[in-house]
């Protein structure tokens, strides 16, 4: 059995959902939970129910934002007064930032951007894709411990009725250290949607959307599902969408429980970035696209017509 | 002041990937080699830097295979002045990269004032090289960088998190800085510029040149498979008007009764 500690994004005292999804997933090894800053008595249950034992809540000066060093200088004294053999975190925007710093601190290897993991008399092994998902490989940490891990958000699921911990509170001072590189300054998204790596429904938009201001019939679609826009490479490098909102290989990959693709016609990047969504629906003028080779439903017909009925028929369901 | 710009060779977004039959990696044989598109634009911002400080040194560092030097010679027709390759296999871990990087940076005799590199390559996608190289440097580092300022030796950079928003940094140089798309639009190499490169210096050093050795892989890597194929779906015909909403309609009930995910 193995002793594992989980890094806790935590965000206005709320932690990320991959956190529990990790917890779910690491029944039978012993997991605690360590966090930077502070978050409520219904979030640390929301931990034990999925299987937390110790909350560690890690608190200082010059914590009270993210920075690479300061939270890396922070959880790396934390976890040397410890005795772990594996980090997990999720593997967001500040995870995918923060793990191999912190890793590097102990001279450790991380497998990053697993999307599925055992344990085998206390070893880890793990799946994750390669090439944006063109292709999977096996992955093994070796080297000093403890090892780390990051976990793609929405690969691995919630489990559905976890073992619970005893999810014990304690707050530890922490010293963020010397920073050098600090935040002055946070620009908020223009879209308040969840990012397209955590979005459980993406809508996307592809070439044949022609313009910008045509993603209005996409927006529309999405806020009646409650779905995130994303755009193919072609859209981007077409002007029609920031990059931001580029799925594919040289942009996001992503594995939403469905997936609307309007008007891509499914260059291999893009089928890469996209190809493990649970379901695919696929609207396309083009018979051959070889999108429809990738959709669970596809839709031969013009967008522009399609979508709005589409729309249409989901409020009809949904009692909207 | 000396720019060092980290390099990967990479498949060909293009590339049809097929996995060895031992699964222990790719087949590389036919592949396609292009420099990682995210280098391209820790290259450009090199030469942006360097246009405003001639007397700038731009060096590109790549480790990995000889089978060509594409991504190097790539760098150095865009303007780069020079270049250091480190032969290793292009299955190299991300620790075993970093370190190889920081010690072929130590072997040039420069000391960096500015370690650029893109915020992930788009073979392994491991998104690790740029913090792992900054910690060994014991440098600062911002990842996933999309604005760019430099003045005297303060840069303010923007990092771009999930949703699109932006987190805005300053730090003093020597740093590593992690480039995304959106940075900058890289300059294609002029045909002067690509006949000029041949003439710029490459330095060849082997991983025991600069101290890697195996025992600093980290992570290993085996099992390479193609992911399974999905069965064929159901396709639907639509371009006939009058039938639209019935085949959408159809859609709309199969993806609750059938797929069960709305």
């Amino acid at each position: 059995m193995a002793n594992v500690l989980v890094f806790a994004e935590s965000h206005d005292g709320h932690v990320k959902p991959v956190t529990l999804e990790i917890l779910g997933k690491l029944a039978g090894q012993t997991a605690d939970v360590a966090l930077i800053g502070d978050i409520s008595a219904d979030e640390v249950a929301k931990l034990a129910k999925n299987g937390a034992q110790n909350v560690h809540k890690l608190k200082g000066a010059n914590l009270d934002k993210y920075s690479p060093e300061g939270y890396a200088n922070a959880l790396a004294e934390f976890i040397k007064s410890k005795n772990y053999d594996y980090v997990f975190g999720g593997a967001t925007s500040m995870g995918k930032d923060l793990l191999p710093r912190l890793a590097t601190k102990f001279d450790a290897g991380l497998a990053s951007d697993v999307v599925n993991f055992t344990f085998d008399g206390g070893a880890f092994a793990g799946t994750r894709p390669l090439f944006a998902g063109k292709c999977l490989a096996k992955v093994e940490l070796t080297g000093p411990k403890p090892h780390f891990v990051s976990i793609r958000p929405n690969a691995l699921g919630m489990t559905a009725s976890p073992t619970a911990g005893s999810g014990t509170a304690t707050d530890v001072n922490a010293n963020a250290g010397d920073i050098r590189a600090t935040i002055k300054e946070i620009i908020k998204a223009a879209s308040t949607k969840v990012d397209l790596t955590e979005a459980n429904i993406i809508v996307t938009g592809g070439r044949a959307m022609k313009n910008a201001e045509n993603f209005k019939i996409l927006n529309e679609l999405a806020d009646v599902i409650g779905a995130t826009v994303g755009a193919s490479r072609a859209a981007v490098d077409s002007g029609f969408a920031p990059h931001a909102m580029q799925v594919g290989q040289t942009g996001k990959t992503v594995a939403p429980s469905l997936y609307i693709a309007c008007g891509v016609s499914g260059a291999i990047q893009h089928l890469a970035g996209m190809r493990t969504s649970k379901v695919i629906v696929a609207i396309n003028s083009d018979p051959d696209a070889p999108i429809f080779t990738k959709a669970d439903y596809g839709i031969v017909g013009d967008l522009f017509q399609i979508v709005p009925v589409l729309t249409e028929e989901f409020k009809k369901l949904l009692g909207k | 002041m000396n720019i060092f710009v980290c390099v990967k060779q990479v498949p060909d977004t293009e590339t049809k990937i097929t996995p060895t039959s031992d699964g222990s990696f790719i087949e590389t044989a036919s592949i396609k080699w292009i420099m990682n598109p995210y280098d391209e634009f820790a290259v450009e911002q090199a030469l942006l830097v360097k246009q405003a400080n001639p007397a700038a040194n731009v060096t590109v560092v790549r480790v990995g295979s000889t089978k060509d030097t594409e991504a190097l010679r790539t760098a150095m027709a865009m303007g780069a002045d020079d270049a250091i390759l480190v032969e290793a296999p292009d299955n190299l871990d991300s620790y075993s990269i970093a370190k190889a990087l920081k010690g072929a940076i130590g072997k040039s005799g420069k000391t960096p004032d500015l370690i650029l590199t893109g915020k992930q390559a788009i073979d392994d996608d491991a998104l690790q090289v740029p913090q792992i190289l900054a910690e060994m440097l014991k440098l600062p580092s911002v990842s996933v960088i999309v604005g760019f300022e430099l003045q005297g030796n303060t840069a303010k950079v923007k990092r771009e998190v999930e949703g699109g928003a932006l987190e805005v940094y300053e730090l003093a140089t020597p740093c590593v800085l992690a480039a995304n798309k959106g940075l900058n639009t890289p300059r294609y190499a002029s045909l002067p510029g690509i006949m000029k490169a041949k003439k710029k210096p490459l330095t060849q050093l082997s991983l025991a040149d600069v101290g890697v050795s195996d025992a600093d892989r980290r992570v290993k890597y085996s099992g390479f498979k193609l992911p399974p194929e999905k069965p064929p779906g159901k396709k639907f015909d639509a371009t006939d008007a009058a039938k639209q909403r019935e085949v959408v309609a159809q859609v709309v009930g199969l993806l609750r009764t059938e797929a069960k995910v709305i």
